[in-house]
């Protein structure tokens, strides 16, 4: 029994290690203090609401966010803005429609079921306004980088003028995280390029943990659930694990033999 | 069935009974004699038949949500994640249910080589085994590939490939594969027409797994024939049940804490991009489980006899029963073959780590050897050990001590065994 513990550990500590291996980066990534991370991290509304605040202020401009909808941004777990706060925000962007009973293709407002409208038309748009560099869509940005919420969070803090004997074209940019330290996206963020509503003081940190935080809940809008569903269910299945042990225990006293 | 004077007490049940026995054969399989002295290594028989209930079932219910198509596939997925109620929980369960599967199934492959489950009279129980194993690898290999993120669409691309190089049909046969020039939506859609279809063909093979395993019934630690029934043994229901069911609940709380602790950790972050067949990712690395063969596959210089290779890495655990060649079946009675056993773990897992690499440098020369000696242990040592070992006395049955030589020895091996 000891031993079966013993080894079942090891091996799931040789799945960590290996699936970490698979992440190693090369500069040692910047740390915050994530309140979502643990057995009950939840998000910190008031990051996810400035978070959303320099999305679309300052990112939206070149990245999109097509999986993610309006009415997200009210749904629980989320940032949780009052249903009325999110239709305004609907409402400040305009989408194509139709055709309509003319077949006439025509614009109107968003609405909480409308997806995040996007920058450009399409990829190609995208390409030719940014120098051929594609800024990928940021729905899943976090979970689709080794290193997650701590590689963003360290990218955008990231720029720095490039070592001496480094040359760098036209619209490329020094980056310490960046995968072979070049990047075409110039540094995105710089002190007070927005104005929080709620009076936290935009440092380029602050700013970069409620980015960071609110593309966190982006790739994971159910996150907050799955945290909750699992202390639940970790704490029944220990509960009905010791029940079952004792009923085995009851049940092997008739034979002579050890379990 | 050897339980054939089994009647059920009811006169309908008597009736159906007749007709078709159904009831002798759930009369078999709680009465089914079983060793007494088995540890919890013998437990993952059961935890696997739960891992593929589960892949099957959350699979079935993806399935209503996923679309196989390569413009749409991607988003489906992100669809099932965010807007299908608890899609997220059934596609971590799915995602990570692969990876506990093959966690088992490795458990379960390593219980028997080194208890020599494999031997007569089990040979074919181990066969039907590795076929199963071999259809998990397809079929896990297949399931990875219907996101249709970089690592899916870049994998697909290196697997396939690697049957280009059969001399003359390979390029036919590759093109054959794919539907096409390419990885493309043809290659999707096969894809997931066979992901959906191996399951079942593995569910048939674990029955004919089981049926097989009841004919001889369950080897044991001590891996000696126990006659039965008899004290030696007792009866699946309760005693097994229960034990099992004790296994398997441990093993789920492991599994649902990577399901809500760490649902991507065994994923590759590539495979949250939706697949580009313009833009290669840095390193195209396959799913952990399938990391040894990989490893194995890259360290032979040339592309066919690397390929050779892999597959030959496989047929020898095929006729494994054949290739040793020691009349004992425990390794606890075997104490050269179970030094050579650890060695082989951590060859393994060695293999496993070199996969995930760069195979360059030092990591290609350790898995070349690691590949080397991973054929040299079943292909030389095995056979040679059968004559050369000595090994330590067996006892004749589990509940009383050997007769003859040094009883005391063998039972004191046989106790270590528990309490180590």
């Amino acid at each position: 029994m000891k031993n079966f513990i013993k080894i079942l550990s090891i091996f799931t500590l040789i799945c960590f290690t290996t699936a970490q291996s698979n992440s190693a980066e090369t500069a040692k990534l910047l740390k915050t203090d994530w309140s979502f991370k643990g057995l009950f991290g939840k998000f910190d509304r008031g990051s996810l609401q400035r978070g959303y605040q320099v999305y679309t202020e300052v990112c939206s401009s070149c990245h999109s966010m097509k999986y993610m909808s309006y009415r997200n941004l009210r749904e629980k777990g989320g940032p949780e803005f009052s249903e009325a706060e999110v239709k305004a925000i609907a409402a400040s962007f305009e989408v194509t429609d139709g055709p309509n009973a003319d077949g006439e293709m025509f614009t109107r407002l968003a609405k909480l079921s409308d997806k995040f409208v996007t920058p450009y038309e399409n990829v190609k748009a995208a390409e030719a306004a940014n120098g051929g560099a594609y800024p990928p869509d940021m729905s899943v940005l976090v979970k689709a980088r080794g290193g997650g919420v701590d590689y963003i969070y360290s990218l955008l803090l990231g720029y720095e003028d490039a070592p001496s004997g480094m040359t760098l074209d036209e619209g490329v940019y020094y980056n310490k995280y960046m995968y072979g330290n070049k990047i075409k996206m110039a540094s995105p963020l710089s002190e007070g390029i927005v104005e929080y509503g709620d009076g936290t003081e935009a440092t380029l940190e602050q700013m970069s943990k409620d980015v960071t935080t609110f593309l966190m809940w982006a790739a994971e809008p159910h996150l907050e659930s799955r945290h909750q569903m699992g202390f639940k269910a970790i704490f029944y299945l220990i509960i009905l694990t010791i029940l079952v042990y004792f009923s085995m225990k009851k049940i092997w006293s008739r034979v002579e033999s050890e379990v | 069935m050897s339980d054939h004077d089994y009647q059920p007490s009811s006169k309908l049940g008597k009736w159906f009974n007749d007709r078709l026995p159904l009831l002798t054969l759930s009369n078999h399989l709680t009465e089914y004699p079983t060793p007494k002295n088995l540890n919890y290594w013998w437990t993952f028989g059961g935890i696997l038949t739960f891992c593929l209930v589960a892949q099957i079932v959350t699979g079935i219910t993806l399935a209503m949500h996923y679309i196989a198509h390569s413009d749409l596939a991607f988003a489906s997925v992100e669809h099932i994640m965010r807007d299908v109620n608890y899609g997220w929980l059934i596609r971590y369960i799915h995602a990570n249910g692969a990876s506990m599967f093959f966690l088992a199934v490795y458990i379960h492959i390593f219980r028997s080589l080194y208890y020599g489950s494999y031997k007569s009279p089990r040979e074919v129980i181990w066969i039907i085994g590795m076929i199963i194993y071999l259809l998990m690898m397809m079929t896990a290999f297949m399931g990875y590939v219907l996101p249709w993120g970089q690592m899916s669409f870049w994998g697909a691309t290196v697997i396939t490939n690697l049957f280009s190089a059969i001399p003359f049909v390979g390029e036919g046969i590759v093109s054959w594969l794919w539907g096409g020039f390419a990885v493309d939506n043809p290659t999707l859609t096969r894809f997931y027409a066979l992901h959906y279809l191996l399951p079942f063909l593995i569910l048939g093979l674990v029955v004919l797994h089981i049926w097989a395993l009841h004919v001889p019934g369950n080897n044991n630690p001590i891996g000696i024939d126990i006659k039965k029934p008899s004290k030696d043994t007792v009866p699946f229901h309760p005693y097994i049940v229960i034990k099992d069911g004790f296994a398997l609940l441990m093993f789920m709380i492991v599994f649902a804490f990577f399901v809500f602790y760490s649902p991507n950790i065994l994923g590759h972050a590539d495979n949250y991009i939706e697949a580009n067949p313009m833009v290669t990712p840095t390193h195209i690395v396959p799913e952990w489980y399938l990391l040894p063969f990989y490893a194995i596959l890259r360290s032979v210089p040339d592309k066919l006899l690397g390929v050779v290779a892999m597959f030959a890495a496989i047929f020898v655990l095929v006729i494994l029963p054949w290739l040793d060649t020691s009349k004992i079946r425990s390794a606890v009675f075997r104490p050269l073959y179970k030094q050579f056993y650890w060695i082989l773990v951590a060859d393994v897992l060695i293999l496993g780590y070199m996969g995930a690499m760069p195979a360059e440098g030092l990591y290609l020369l350790v898995a070349r050897v690691a590949t080397a000696y991973y054929f040299i242990h079943f292909l030389v040592i095995l056979p040679i050990l059968g004559f050369k070992e000595k090994t330590l006395p067996v006892p004749l049955n589990i509940t009383e001590p050997v007769l003859g030589g040094s009883p005391n020895l063998a039972t004191a091996k046989y106790k270590e065994s528990f309490d180590k």
